[in-house]
């Protein structure tokens, strides 16, 4: 894991100190809310309905026992116990005192982290593969270009007022984990055909009310060249990004209305310029960070034997595990998702205990997932039955990975201002009346994910079927679509017609999951058999 | 308009500042202001004579501005470079870090307040047109 050095220890101490003079001057009354409200959001600091919400990066998802176990500390001395992960991979705290957050940022900052750049039209966290350094697929582990990338984009003096936010994306494997093509910048790492490693940049991406999946802008970037072109893709969209209207100001619509050939001639003009600057870090840059991320110490020769024989073990293990590149080693992901639980919520105690599993069985680290889960990503599988014992325990052991509960879902009108309708009591009552666990296996991987506004915070656009919450006429409506995928073979979901009660979405799912067992050919999953058979039936049973 | 903010040695000019529609216009002006949706590229053949360009910001939360500054400073522009407008005191770091050493705030800045927070930070990651070392190069004995 990356480990800072003086200096970013001394960035991130000096925005405690100038964030701290700032909530003083609010306080005091020195700033009115309006002038404060841009400075808060530069760190994570929302006001919501009922209270502030603070916002914490999490970079690339990726954090050690001890960050773990910090996280649980701030929920149960500033909040109510419970932090929330999110969907790009951070936590947020959703019951914060402004007076206190001085304090929780420099609290962070003793373990190295911060709220730097989680809200605010700027370049925020940057996300990745959850399993970087540890899948058996990846190219490269992807971490040290986002930690390049994160250095490159933490304080940016012009890309700090862009027309909207900006969010990137790193992943080095043909399977996307990472929704990499919904983002405004989404870069895979890849090798040429003299095998060198270069940057492919797809740019403008995103779900919002418009979502678009983007298009390739270059194919090969070498790696030292990077940030250069990093930087000429955000000063394009900084000069030309609409800015006469919020919701067409992503660069998602700069591309769509220039079009990808003549963003990418802007880019290449800028580029150009750009390399003359000599603004790349150097390879002895590079080498340092990717030096935190070598391969911690795997032990050699072990087994692969795992003891299937306690029932409930084995139907976890085949669900929640994946196969790691080390031999005798396994990538854990531990459910957010219990039946009627809060997806993504876990309590000050699971926090802490999540830490302590992590230092204690995977060599002390542990993975945000942007599905809001939580990845051990280097378990021994001698040790898999005893964690999994400790898991349950604590009722962390949901067998449920990429079944129809293992829902994502915005806060939605429970907390958030920005919401039409409510997501997390919906999402409850979808995994209750699917609570059944031979059910649920029978249905596969299904992926359904909710939002509570047209923002997509909930990444409806990309789940296999996605849940829409509208206001229609003062009273909430779910909108109901099929066939998205956030995946390799990234698609938007299409909308299956009018909206329906919270009562009645359930069931229209339910509907359209019996379409599916029916129609099903062998070795289809949900979204397959959509895709093959098309919306026609589905509506049918829904609306006929 | 309100204080002047000025972080050079030489004197202010007194030339009026023109449009930059006007300036393009004209044979012999020394002093030019441009829009945020203007592009500062059209200046590029004119950057030896010019002695003052102001950079407006209508509205804090519009950033185009800071790209101007930077790519007049990259293209050798040396003369003053003026932030003017919707300028805030939380603003003025990242705005020398893009090339301004002026500021015209609509809102009148204390001299004191803003170079304290001119010196907000103690290092920077980027290399930009300020000078200062990132710190990817003092980590390589840059």
């Amino acid at each position: 894991m990356y480990q800072y050095d003086s200096y970013d220890q001394a960035m991130v101490d000096a925005r405690v100190e100038e964030f701290r003079g700032q909530v003083a001057r609010r306080l005091s009354g020195e700033l009115t809310e309006d002038q404060f409200k841009p400075l808060r959001l530069k760190n994570g600091l929302y006001l919501q309905l009922h209270a502030y919400m603070l916002r914490v990066a999490i970079p690339y998802g990726t954090l050690s026992g001890k960050q773990m176990r910090l996280l649980g500390d701030i929920a149960d001395k500033y909040d109510r116990g419970y932090g929330h992960f999110t969907t790009r991979q951070n936590i947020q705290y959703n019951w914060i005192k402004l007076d206190d957050t001085p304090d929780i940022l420099a609290d962070l900052a003793t373990v190295e982290m911060h709220a730097i750049q989680t809200s605010g039209n700027c370049i925020r966290n940057i996300s990745s593969d959850h399993f970087a350094g540890a899948a058996a697929d990846e190219l490269v582990d992807p971490r040290p270009y986002a930690e390049l990338l994160r250095q490159w984009s933490s304080f940016h003096p012009e890309f700090d007022y862009l027309p909207r936010k900006f969010k990137i994306a790193v992943i080095a494997s043909d399977t996307d984990r990472a929704a990499m093509r919904l983002h405004d910048i989404g870069i895979q790492m890849v090798a040429n055909e003299a095998g060198e490693i270069g940057a492919r940049f797809y740019v403008g991406g995103g779900m919002g009310r418009t979502p678009m999946i983007a298009p390739v802008i270059r194919e090969f970037v070498p790696a030292l060249q990077m940030i250069s072109y990093a930087e000429a893709c955000l000063r394009v969209y900084n000069r030309y990004g609409r800015r006469d209207n919020k919701y067409k100001a992503r660069i998602k619509i700069l591309v769509h209305e220039i079009g990808a050939d003549e963003y990418r001639r802007q880019v290449e003009e800028e580029f150009a310029h750009i390399l003359t600057l000599g603004l790349e870090p150097p390879q002895a840059e590079f080498d340092r960070i990717a030096a935190f991320f070598a391969d911690p110490g795997f032990e050699s020769g072990l087994s692969d034997a795992v003891d299937r024989s306690d029932p409930d073990f084995a139907l976890w293990l085949d669900q929640n595990t994946a196969a790691h590149k080390q031999p005798g080693y396994a990538v854990v992901v531990i459910s957010l998702k219990p039946t009627g639980g809060i997806p993504g919520d876990a309590s000050a105690d699971q926090i802490r205990l999540m830490g302590d599993l992590g230092t204690a069985y995977s060599l002390d680290e542990l993975r945000v997932t942007h599905t809001q889960n939580i990845v051990l990503p280097h378990v021994k599988k001698a040790d898999l039955y005893t964690l999994w014992q400790k898991l349950d325990v604590a009722g962390l052991a949901s067998a449920n990975l990429d079944l129809i509960s293992d829902i994502i879902a915005c806060p939605g009108l429970d907390y958030c201002s920005l919401a039409n309708a409510r997501s997390i009591p919906l999402a409850q009552k979808i995994s209750k009346r699917f609570a059944d666990m031979d059910r649920q296996r029978d249905l596969g991987e299904l992926k359904l994910k909710i939002s509570g506004c047209i923002n997509a915070c909930g990444h409806h656009h990309a789940g296999h079927i996605g849940i829409l919450g509208v206001d229609r006429k003062g009273t909430e409506n779910y909108q109901l679509s099929f066939g998205g995928s956030e995946a390799a073979d990234t698609s938007l979901g299409v909308i299956t017609g009018p909206g329906f009660s919270e009562d009645g979405v359930v069931d229209a799912l339910e509907k359209a999951t019996d379409v599916y067992l029916t129609q099903r050919s062998e070795g289809e999953r949900f979204l397959d058999t959509y895709r093959r058979i098309g919306m026609a039936p589905f509506k049918e049973a829904i609306y006929g | 308009m309100g204080d002047l903010l000025r972080y050079r040695d030489d004197a202010a000019t007194g030339a009026p500042v023109l449009a930059l529609a006007d300036f393009l216009a004209a044979d012999n002006s020394v002093a030019v202001r441009i829009e945020p949706g203007e592009d500062a590229r059209a200046l590029l053949p004119h950057l030896g004579r010019i002695a003052l360009i102001e950079v407006s910001f209508p509205a804090y939360g519009d950033g185009r501005g800071y790209s101007s500054a930077r790519i007049l400073r990259e293209e050798g522009f040396t003369g003053e470079l003026r932030a003017t407008g919707d300028v805030l005191i939380d603003q003025l770091s990242h705005m020398t870090r893009c090339g301004f050493d002026a500021f015209a705030p609509a809102k009148p800045i204390a001299a004191d307040a803003a170079a304290k927070a001119i010196a907000t930070w103690p290092e920077v990651y980027q290399k930009t047109v300020d000078g200062r070392s990132p710190i990817w190069a003092k980590r390589h004995g840059g």
